[in-house]
């Protein structure tokens, strides 16, 4: 047990501490004032960050040197994660092609997606949204019900995909497609990559809770998708075996998608309120108990790495860490907002991150579905 | 950067597993609620070497540190070991304290011991003596211990059996043995130094929160099997999913406690600036763990859980005893409040 890091990691951890400072504020200065990543103008500016991200070989550290990363171990990672929020960072608006869609090319990708897709994705040249929801398939996303059929050099797309994050601003979605007609539940689906830009799809932004453009409904009306529309091929992994390749890419998301290091940040930020508005003792302890959930992630997190690096699995536990950071993400934000007392309504940081964090426990599999996950497969309680 | 038991650890924790499932049942645990706990499994400790493995070499340690011991005392908390196994091998053993099964109760915290002093005939008195229970706290395994680690002023000492007083106490948790006591004679001294103190208690805490966890664990793999098997509406209970959901909170609790419980016995194992604050959250985090819990238990066992015939009842009273000694949640709170500036 050694819970010290390395030289190298701390040096590299310095370098990138004084990159993200001195690139914040170029960056800053470039855009003036820094809007939501999910409204167009934001996501415009945001693509301008990434771009400096990119460039210095920040973009996808734990990624393999060919394809735009920086061949970092997990350890690299979580340190690129714990800097990247200390310095105020911006929500990656890249992050559904790097940690859901990316992990899936690793594991069932040809060699040929691998090298044409990857590259394309770290440097945010294209620009992925998840296509996993439909009107009538949320947490039951086995009742997928658009539909792919074959033709003689490609598939034909009908059906809707809705609640897909930053969509209207996206050029690619990656989804799940009924590809046999007779086929139900977790049987018979594609997975599919697919340019926006096709013939007979529409592309609709809403609303979020709070306002933003963040949301987006996407038809798909006779719209043909030819094999070779994306590089390496428009299929991952075999046809009629989406289900599988999108669970791995869920277990990813539900894992790996939320480092401590976001939650590290923010309570850092609740500490600081809290000494500027003063506090109660009874207001000092919730602030103490978030804190202690905070860094209860943080060496929950070293454990699973360290066992992960061993040969481990993630699996279901991943399921624990999806509830836990969902709901301390809320927690961290009602004190917030209980600080602020009536200056809580006001538009800012806090009142915007409270609407974000109660996304937390609806997306990514709600958490009633991830507590079923938990009795069932970590428990082993009857289905 | 590596953390988690590594195989020398984890095989110290499994021995320590295996020899407690066999010698502390829960039917040893329930016979200790009428009569002094068997001896068996306590001897099995000390042959094992787990009582003096903190001492220092001369007094017969083993040169290991907390990041080996506290597994083990959480394996005594998941089997409800009504020995003092935290006073003993955690609190008294580095001290150089071995030889004798020891009992303690430091109070909440080192800022007690500012309030402790002689008593009237000139002898020590614990940290017991002052605050809002003026008959003094009781100390557990009071009744059968050999020695009493007492507070002393700043320091502490050691009384034998002989040398002190025990008026036993009821206790909701019949196994803990609890009685108030009372020095008669001068006892030995231990330390003088408030530094010394102070480690001596955030190891007891630190013991305490490792037991909090076991203990959670025990009750929730109890509950796990009970609702397995339990039928109503022609189903098993733990297929309804309020049932299932009721569990697995209690399952994200112990999940986020363990982690900070192995951290805390690292940090006082190595000396961090944060070791105070890291035994402090381990404990507000295993007494969170085991309040949700036991009542997740006790609610998923139904009416069956509610008596003193099911074994549950033999861990989630432990359990509340456990939460408000050495410090409660909100003294720890406070603790990791300061600690962190606010």
């Amino acid at each position: 047990m050694d819970l010290n890091w390395g030289a190298a990691q701390d040096e590299s951890r310095l370098e990138l501490r004084n990159w993200m400072a001195r690139s914040l504020a170029e960056w800053r200065a470039e855009i003036g004032a820094e809007l939501s990543g999910d409204t167009r103008e934001g996501f415009a500016q945001q693509l301008l960050w990434e771009e400096r991200l990119y460039e210095a070989g920040w973009s996808a550290v734990s990624w393999p040197r060919a394809y735009g990363g920086r061949d970092g171990t997990l350890w690299d990672w979580l340190i690129f994660e714990e800097e990247y929020w200390r310095a105020g960072a911006p929500q990656r608006v890249t992050q559904n092609g790097l940690q859901i869609l990316a992990p899936s090319i690793f594991e069932h990708g040809t060699q040929a997606q691998k090298d044409l897709l990857l590259p394309r994705i770290a440097a945010a040249e294209d620009l992925w949204c998840q296509g996993w929801s439909e009107p009538d398939a949320g947490s039951d996303l086995a009742g997928v019900s658009s539909r792919a059929r074959r033709e003689a050099s490609g598939w034909m797309l009908d059906g809707q995909k809705t609640w897909t994050t930053r969509g209207a601003f996206c050029t690619h979605l990656f989804g799940l497609f009924r590809s046999d007609p007779e086929s139900q539940r977790h049987r018979g689906l594609t997975y599919l990559l697919v340019p926006l830009d096709l013939d007979g799809i529409t592309v609709r932004g809403f609303g979020r809770l709070d306002g933003d453009e963040g949301f987006a409904e996407v038809f798909f009306d006779g719209a043909f998708l030819p094999d070779d529309a994306v590089g390496g091929g428009v299929v991952l992994g075999e046809v009629g075996q989406g289900w599988r390749v999108a669970v791995s890419a869920a277990s990813t998301e539900r894992g790996l998608l939320r480092s401590p290091g976001r939650y590290q940040a923010t309570v850092a930020d609740l500490l600081e309120l809290c000494a500027q508005r003063g506090a109660d003792g009874s207001m000092r302890r919730r602030v103490a108990a978030a804190w202690m959930r905070v860094d209860a992630y943080r060496l929950q997190t070293l454990q699973t790495v360290t066992s992960l690096l061993d040969g481990g699995d993630i699996g279901s536990e991943a399921s624990l860490a999806k509830v836990w950071w969902s709901e301390l993400d809320i927690e961290l934000h009602e004190i917030a907002l209980d600080l602020l007392g009536p200056d809580a309504e006001l538009e800012g940081p806090w009142s915007k991150g409270h609407q974000f964090s109660l996304a937390g426990p609806i997306y990514a599999g709600t958490n009633e579905v991830q507590r079923n996950i938990v009795a069932e497969r970590v428990l082993g309680l009857p289905r | 950067m590596r953390f988690g038991l590594d195989d020398d650890r984890e095989a110290l924790r499994s021995t320590a597993r295996d020899l407690l499932t066999e010698l502390c049942p829960a039917a040893v645990v329930r016979a200790a609620w009428e009569q002094a706990p068997d001896p068996a499994v306590w001897q099995a400790l000390a042959d094992a070497g787990a009582l003096t493995m903190l001492a220092p070499p001369a007094e017969g340690g083993l040169g290991l540190d907390e990041t080996y011991l506290v597994p083990v005392v959480e394996e005594a908390g998941r089997a409800a070991l009504p020995h003092p196994l935290t006073a003993t091998a955690l609190v008294a053993a580095p001290l150089g304290v071995t030889g004798h099964t020891v009992t303690t109760n430091l109070g909440s915290g080192p800022a007690h011991a500012a309030d402790a002093g002689p008593n009237a005939a000139g002898l020590a008195v614990t940290a017991a003596a002052t605050g809002p229970n003026a008959a003094g706290l009781a100390v557990p395994a009071a009744t059968f211990a050999e020695a009493f680690l007492l507070r002393s002023g700043q320091g502490l000492r050691l009384y034998e059996a002989d040398e002190v007083d025990v008026e036993p106490v009821e206790t909701v948790d019949a196994s803990r043995h609890c009685g108030r006591v009372t020095p008669r004679a001068a006892g030995q001294p231990v330390t003088d130094n408030p530094e010394t103190v102070a480690a001596a208690f955030d190891r007891g805490v630190l013991g305490t929160a490792a037991e909090l966890l076991g203990l959670s664990r025990a009750m929730l793999d109890l509950t796990v099997a009970y609702t397995r098997q339990r039928h109503q509406f022609g189903k098993p209970v733990g297929s309804f999913q309020a049932v299932k959901h009721h569990l697995a909170s209690a399952r994200i609790q112990i999940e986020f406690a363990g982690p900070a419980v192995l951290y805390a016995a690292y940090a006082v194992a190595h000396g961090q600036p944060d070791a105070s604050c890291s035994v402090s959250q381990a404990k507000w985090l295993a007494g969170t763990a085991a309040a949700v819990t036991g009542r997740a238990a006790l609610q998923c066992h139904g009416a069956i859980g509610y008596t003193t015939e099911h074994d549950l009842h033999l861990y989630l009273k432990r359990s509340w005893a456990l939460s408000r000694s050495w410090g409660g949640a909100d003294f720890h709170a406070d603790r990791v409040a300061a600690s962190v500036g606010i």
